[in-house]
């Protein structure tokens, strides 16, 4: 990965596509600071109006791409999510478990799904669970790391929904990093399409999708076209 | 709480056939033991040889091994597990009033062995690799390769020849008249010694499977989702990485009482304390057969009833268990 | 294994080496000291480093504390490996028949295997050798009936996974027999496993022949590290060296054989790993 300069205001929502193997997932992990430690990287990540760099969880939420891994299979999900509100925003465990209700509703999981374990919810459920935790201490930027590959289609739409709904209630930045093209379109401002680690092209979304520039661009727009439900999709938007 | 009543029920039926078993199998294998415990009764008790044919006729002990067999199935079903010539008395009084002592030792053994091992594993696994876990993974492992009887041994010599600070045997102080309170605390200092040789040994076990444990749930993704979500790294330490890392060392508190209840053998013959494993001891030098077999038969049973409360423990812990049935 | 990484490892050199001492000590004892270690050689409770004819001093009956622990480690040594090897083989046996016979046979060898586990191996061998009599073969089966149940599970389960792969299904549509299958083609895949177990199983034999022998129960024509502690015992308060420096040989060799397993072990799934 090389000379990927991105730059992200509040409130902005910026789409990462690649294809696997882009680098597009290192550089949503590399922004969060979550590389592995064998993992080189040089770059500086400049965050205007902070005196410090911003914390993860407080000031930057994650959503990843497995919902199912990524949540303490011994632990009840509301705990969980209680947790991140918890150590973040320094509450009382009552208070903490209070927001968790509330964090629920606004993913829309039923109440009674918080004392539930991972295993006992549905995939779809688990990204909701992941979101609410990501969003517990009300970051300022949100992450999305291949939110809905790990979902089946129709839990996908909702999902991008949900996140969709979220950013504006909130007003926070978003930052989605994803393999399919029409769906980030959905979400996002602007679009960066990254190949082989480095920058193809970058620009608004209805700009990309409507002339798209590079080749690469083109073709990943082509595989999205022959698919129905996407296509109708792109063209709200375009 | 179906889930765990599902398997009780279920460990229940499946101990079944393998008390069996271990019935049949321990009453051939005391069978081929030379002499029969008339012999051994009258070795202990004298009598000449037309008794020793009235006791042969009334115990039945002429008869086949078949037939005695049936026989003592049958008295198993009426909870009568035969009577022990050293003792003269039914064998499940003797070891019915031997066990609680057994199960203090064991249970002690045991808290202190979990607690402590656990305790050290998280200290060696929350950060794997560096000196301190190195150290702690070799010191475990001496300590693994040290015989409970003469850790014992040691201890005795160290602490209750040359410091007198603890009893060299015994249960308690005999004839004392202590009460309540006072007599709680004198078996407690005559427990110290035998606890400690018994679980210290153990102690290492778990210390290792934690460590081994830890160091496997740090690689889990939802480690890095808590770092992602902000949770400090002593707070993933010990409610995720821990938490989860505890999970096999519950198994390993089941797999490891048949180990400890052969283990107590030789530490209640070691420090005199009046518990099942000395009487295994007294019936072996005794040839006192039906008390032997009473003895195996009583272990098994524990074997299988503690095995079965931390089945339970661990379903109550892990939520996973048994849930893959209960959507079935 | 990679033996280099096995010789890079501190901990795998130091089991080696002690388990090297151990071995010349076993050989060496009939050479170094021909006479009965179990005859009287000095004057009674000799303390150790006084008289350098018994550098280790000796016991309460004028027996050599030195001569005893080299005979000590044939003993151990003898008792150990024969004990885990007849454990390995009956315990591959039974795992192999079981999982590749499956069915009726697996249910009722896997019941008697949980049998074998539900009484505790310790009081098994206790039972064992009280009835058939204290001799090395029978102190060595009465540890081999309490041990061979681990290596059964593991080659089992071994086996389970094993015999769907691709090259039994080859051997069958060739038209092998079944047990010809089970001991050629899945029985040498399934071993390595098996072995990796073999260093906690000699351990552990080791530990129930020196119980066995301090409890009275070892072979009373041969030396035992576990019979010359209990031997000490009786003068514990006078003459605690006599439990204590067999005891250290013990430890020491119990040691040497988990660290030497360890270091195999780590030494082979790095090989693993990088393949």
């Amino acid at each position: 990965m090389r000379g990927i300069d991105l730059s992200l205001g509040a409130g902005e929502r910026v789409a990462v596509i690649g294809e696997s193997g882009s680098g597009k997932s290192s550089l949503a992990l590399a922004v969060a600071g979550l590389l592995p430690r064998e993992a080189t990287g040089e770059g500086i990540i400049r965050w205007p109006g902070l005196a410090e760099p911003p914390r993860n969880g407080k000031d930057v939420g994650f959503v990843f791409q497995d919902p199912g891994g990524t949540l303490d299979p011994v632990m009840s999900v509301g705990a969980q999510v209680a947790e991140v509100a918890e150590v973040n925003l320094g509450l009382s465990r009552r208070r903490a478990v209070a927001l968790a209700v509330e964090l629920f509703e606004r993913v829309r999981l039923p109440g009674a799904l918080l004392k539930s374990y991972p295993h006992q919810l549905s995939g779809g459920q688990r990204q909701r669970v992941g979101i609410a935790a990501a969003i517990a201490a009300g970051p300022a930027l949100l992450i999305a790391d291949e939110p809905t590959s790990a979902l089946d289609t129709i839990v996908q739409a909702e999902i991008v929904r949900l996140i969709d709904r979220l950013v504006r209630e909130t007003g926070m930045a978003l930052l989605i990093v994803s393999h399919d093209i029409a769906l980030a379109a959905t979400v996002a401002d602007r679009i960066v399409v990254l190949k082989d680690g480095a920058v193809v092209e970058a620009g608004e979304t209805a700009e990309i999708v409507a002339r798209p520039k590079a080749d690469y661009t083109r073709a990943l727009l082509a595989a999205c076209l022959t698919l129905d439900g996407s296509a109708g999709v792109l063209e709200g938007r375009a | 709480m179906t889930r765990i009543r599902k398997l009780i029920l279920r460990r229940l039926v499946g101990a079944v056939p393998v008390l069996a078993i271990v019935i049949v199998g321990g009453f051939f294998l005391l069978e081929a033991a030379p002499g029969d415990a008339v012999d051994a009764y009258v070795v202990s008790i004298g009598g000449d040889a037309k008794m020793i044919e009235e006791l042969r006729q009334s115990w039945g002990l002429n008869q086949s091994a078949l037939a005695r067999l049936g026989f003592y199935l049958w008295s198993l079903v009426h909870l009568d597990l035969g009577q022990s010539v050293s003792f003269s008395r039914p064998v499940l009084d003797v070891v019915l009033e031997r066990l609680p002592n057994t199960l203090l030792l064991m249970g002690s053994a045991t808290a202190l062995s979990f607690s402590l091992g656990s305790l050290l594993g998280l200290f060696a696994g929350s950060r794997p690799g560096n000196l301190r876990d190195r150290l702690l993974s070799i010191g475990s492992l001496a300590l693994y390769a040290v015989p409970g009887f003469w850790l014992g041994l040691v201890l005795t010599v160290v602490f209750a020849v040359q410091l007198r600070w603890l009893p060299v045997s015994g249960m308690e102080t005999i004839a004392s008249g202590k009460q309540g309170l006072e007599r709680a605390l004198d078996i407690a200092r005559h427990l110290v010694l035998p606890v400690a040789s018994l679980g210290f040994i153990y102690l290492a076990l778990y210390l290792r499977v934690m460590r081994a444990g830890m160091a496997e749930a740090w690689r889990m993704d939802f480690v890095l989702a808590a770092r992602a979500r902000g949770v400090p790294r002593r707070r993933i330490a010990i409610r995720h990485v821990a938490r989860n890392a505890l999970l096999p060392l519950v198994t390993m508190l089941g797999l490891q009482s048949a180990a400890m209840l052969g283990g107590s053998v030789v530490i209640e013959s070691l420090f005199s304390v009046p518990g099942l494993g000395r009487l295994a001891q007294e019936a072996v030098s005794a040839r006192d057969t039906p008390l032997l077999l009473g003895i195996i038969l009583v272990s098994a049973v524990l074997v299988i009833l503690i095995n079965l409360v931390v089945d339970c423990l661990y379903a109550a812990l892990d939520p996973r268990v048994g849930a893959s049935e209960a959507a079935a | 294994m990679n033996a280099a990484r096995f010789f890079r490892s501190p901990e795998a050199v130091a089991g080696m080496v002690i388990l090297a001492a151990l071995a010349a000590m076993a050989l060496l004892a009939p050479a170094l000291f021909p006479a009965d270690p179990l005859s009287i050689a000095g004057p009674p409770l000799t303390q150790p480093f006084q008289d350098w004819a018994h550098p280790l001093g000796t016991d309460r009956l004028g027996r050599d504390v030195l001569a005893g622990l080299f005979h000590g480690a044939r003993t151990s040594l003898a008792v150990g490996l024969a004990a885990a090897a007849a454990a390995i083989v009956i315990g591959s046996m039974v795992g192999t028949a079981a999982g590749f016979a499956g069915g009726w046979t697996d249910e009722v060898l896997m019941r008697i295997t949980d049998a074998f586990q539900t009484v505790p191996a310790f009081l098994l061998a206790l039972a064992f050798v009280s009835v058939v009599g204290p001799s090395l073969t029978t102190v060595v089966a009465a540890i081999a009936l309490g041990a061979w149940t681990g290596p059964a599970r593991i080659a089992r389960a071994e086996i389970l996974s094993l015999r769907e792969r691709d090259f039994v299904a080859g051997a069958r549509v060739v038209g092998m027999h079944p047990v010809e299958i089970a001991l050629r083609e899945v029985l040498p895949n399934a071993l390595p496993p098996v072995l990796a177990l073999s260093s906690v199983i000699v351990a552990g034999a080791v530990l129930i022949e020196a119980s066995l022998s301090f409890l009275g129960l070892g072979d009373p024509n041969r030396v035992t590290w576990g019979g010359m502690i209990a031997e000490g015992r009786t003068v514990l308060r006078s003459a605690p060296f006599l439990s204590i420096i067999p005891g250290i040989a013990l430890v020491l060799s119990v040691l040497g054989v988990y660290l030497t397993g360890e270091g195999i072990v780590e030494a082979s799934a790095a090989r693993r790993s990088l393949s």
